[in-house]
């Protein structure tokens, strides 16, 4: 396999427009970030093309949750480039940050709904707090995307009397409500059983179609989330080690991302997980 | 260790205690800002000003009782011993008004409400919730701590004010409905030695607290560590901090407004 089917290092990621002419949602130069003495990210270059769902997998410490905070923009970078949606974010103010938020939709790893509002609050909350719709357009939209998660009839429900399984969609329910063009995902299968994570994994595939959305998951969920992924991003010691389409990525040749599929971890990564 | 290790150690430690202090403070400041910048959410600061005020109303009535009764014993015994139980009224409502009021009102809301807001926030934090906010292009200080400055800063001293009252008549049910000190004295005896300047003090310094409660507890629960004791230590540390604050506060606001 060709060094331009799988991109293996920083700085050869895929052309801005690939062969189907989409382009990319998300573009990440030689992304850098250092906490204290480790350097999580050390030189990710990455892109998302838009309309496909990219999974980003790696082993503890890798750095895949960091990345994914940065194109999130809850973190800043120490230096490098993220183009989303054709916007450098990088060094945009508090505002300009706001405007680029509008564009994506976020489900959080433990789902992050409000404990204290109802499930009809949590969703049309982004709605409320962020679009001048009418009352009655909001309860559409949220009775409309509640359906599309296979949550009809759950407006009235508290986060706390709902299964892990229903909070996620919930939580997915509130990321798609305003109709975001991306959609992030961190470990949307975590903590749910084998049955409840391929349900989860079908409804992301279906939500991605219906609402034509690109989408980028960090998951740990290996290889069953290779299923509903278009792309596949491996991180290794804060580097982007493997990238390409499935197909790409499962067939390549690397001894790393191999021990990785076998849940072989190095001493290195060992030491990493442990340390939490 | 050599000398420079030691030195590099010692540097660190207190560049990061500035840089910790920097950020609590421009916590503050952000907190402060916010409540003047639009959009305004009315039906924020109303909610945090019931959870604050109309929550801790029971508490605060509760306690201002028992603190007078006890000042009209206590006043009543000592001043009786110098022939002056008609100054009862004067000495239980100066002390209410101008120390215990304030101080004993703050500190009872901060282990109340304080510890509540500094636990609700440090779950939110855990959770996510707060960044939820942000990435739904909400600001999260704005969201959730401003409105409760703006409640602390107006609960307070209302709250103090019932903790005085009511404290007043505790020491008047102890002190002259127990104990027989004179009655006309007692109120005559606030009448006539209480001003204005003496309840403005109680009451700025009840301003004082609120901001002083809401700040630590809010900034504490905000940035309170994303692991099991986080939520647990933040309440702690909010609680604890906030105490030692108001009593600190206590002694240099009563410096400068005698």
């Amino acid at each position: 396999m060709s060094e331009t089917e799988i991109n293996r290092r920083a700085g050869s990621a895929q052309p801005a427009r690939d062969a189907a002419g989409a382009g990319n949602a998300i573009e990440v130069r030689d992304l850098r970030r250092r906490f204290g003495r480790q350097q999580v990210l050390a030189g990710v270059t990455l892109d998302f093309p838009a309309g496909k769902i990219t999974t980003i997998v790696g082993p503890s410490g890798s750095g895949k949750t960091v990345l994914l905070k940065h194109l999130n923009l809850l973190l800043r970078p120490d230096s490098g480039r993220i183009v989303i949606d054709g916007i450098e974010v990088t060094k945009l103010g508090a505002t300009g940050l706001d405007a680029v938020r509008e564009k994506f939709g976020m489900l959080f790893q433990a789902g992050a709904l409000f404990d204290s509002m109802s499930i009809f609050d949590n969703v049309s909350f982004p709605l409320v707090e962020k679009t001048k719709l009418t009352r009655a357009e909001i309860a559409e939209r949220v009775h409309e995307t509640l359906k599309a998660v296979g949550l009809d009839g759950m407006e009235a429900k508290f986060p706390s009397e709902m299964s892990g399984g229903m909070q996620k969609r919930a939580a997915l329910a509130r990321a798609l409500v305003r109709r975001p063009k991306i959609l992030m995902l961190d470990e949307p299968t975590t903590g749910l059983d084998p049955s409840r994570t391929g349900a989860i994994h079908d409804l992301i595939r279906r939500t991605q179609e219906n609402f034509h959305l690109t989408a980028v998951m960090v998951s740990h969920d290996v290889p069953a989330v290779f299923q509903v992924s278009d792309r596949v991003a491996f991180l290794h010691q804060g580097r982007t080690h493997l990238n390409g389409t499935v197909a790409e990525v499962m067939a390549a040749d690397d001894d790393v991302f191999k021990r990785f599929l076998a849940g072989k971890a190095s001493g290195e990564e060992n030491e990493t997980a442990l340390a939490g | 260790m050599s000398i420079v290790e030691m030195v590099e150690r010692l540097g660190a430690l207190v560049l990061d205690g500035i840089v910790r202090l920097g950020a609590f403070m421009l916590f503050l400041l952000n907190a402060v800002f916010y409540v003047f910048v639009p959009p305004f959410k009315p039906r924020l600061w109303i909610r945090q000003t019931r959870i604050i005020g109309a929550d801790s109303l029971f508490l605060i009535i509760l306690i201002g009782g028992f603190t007078g009764m006890v000042l009209g014993l206590q006043g009543y015994n000592t001043l009786r011993r110098f022939g002056s139980d008609g100054a009862l009224g004067t000495v239980v409502s100066l002390v209410l008004v101008r120390e215990l009021g304030p101080v004993l009102a703050a500190l009872m809301i901060a282990a109340r409400a304080g510890s509540a807001m500094a636990a609700e926030l440090g779950s939110m934090q855990s959770t996510e919730q707060i960044d939820a906010l942000t990435v739904m292009a909400i600001n999260p200080i704005q969201y959730l701590v401003s409105p409760r400055m703006l409640a602390g800063v107006i609960s307070f001293p209302l709250l103090t004010s019932i903790f005085d009252v009511v404290g007043i008549y505790g020491g008047y049910m102890v002190g002259v409905g127990l104990m027989g000190a004179p009655s006309g004295a007692y109120f005559n005896g606030i009448a006539a030695n209480m001003d204005s300047h003496d309840i403005m003090t109680g009451l700025y310094k009840a301003l004082v607290f609120g901001v002083i409660v809401m700040w630590v507890c809010c900034y504490k629960g905000y940035h309170a560590e994303r692991m099991a004791t986080g939520v647990s230590r933040a309440t702690t540390e909010a609680v604890v901090l906030s105490s030692v604050l108001i009593l600190a506060f206590d002694y240099f606001l009563t410096s400068i407004l005698l």
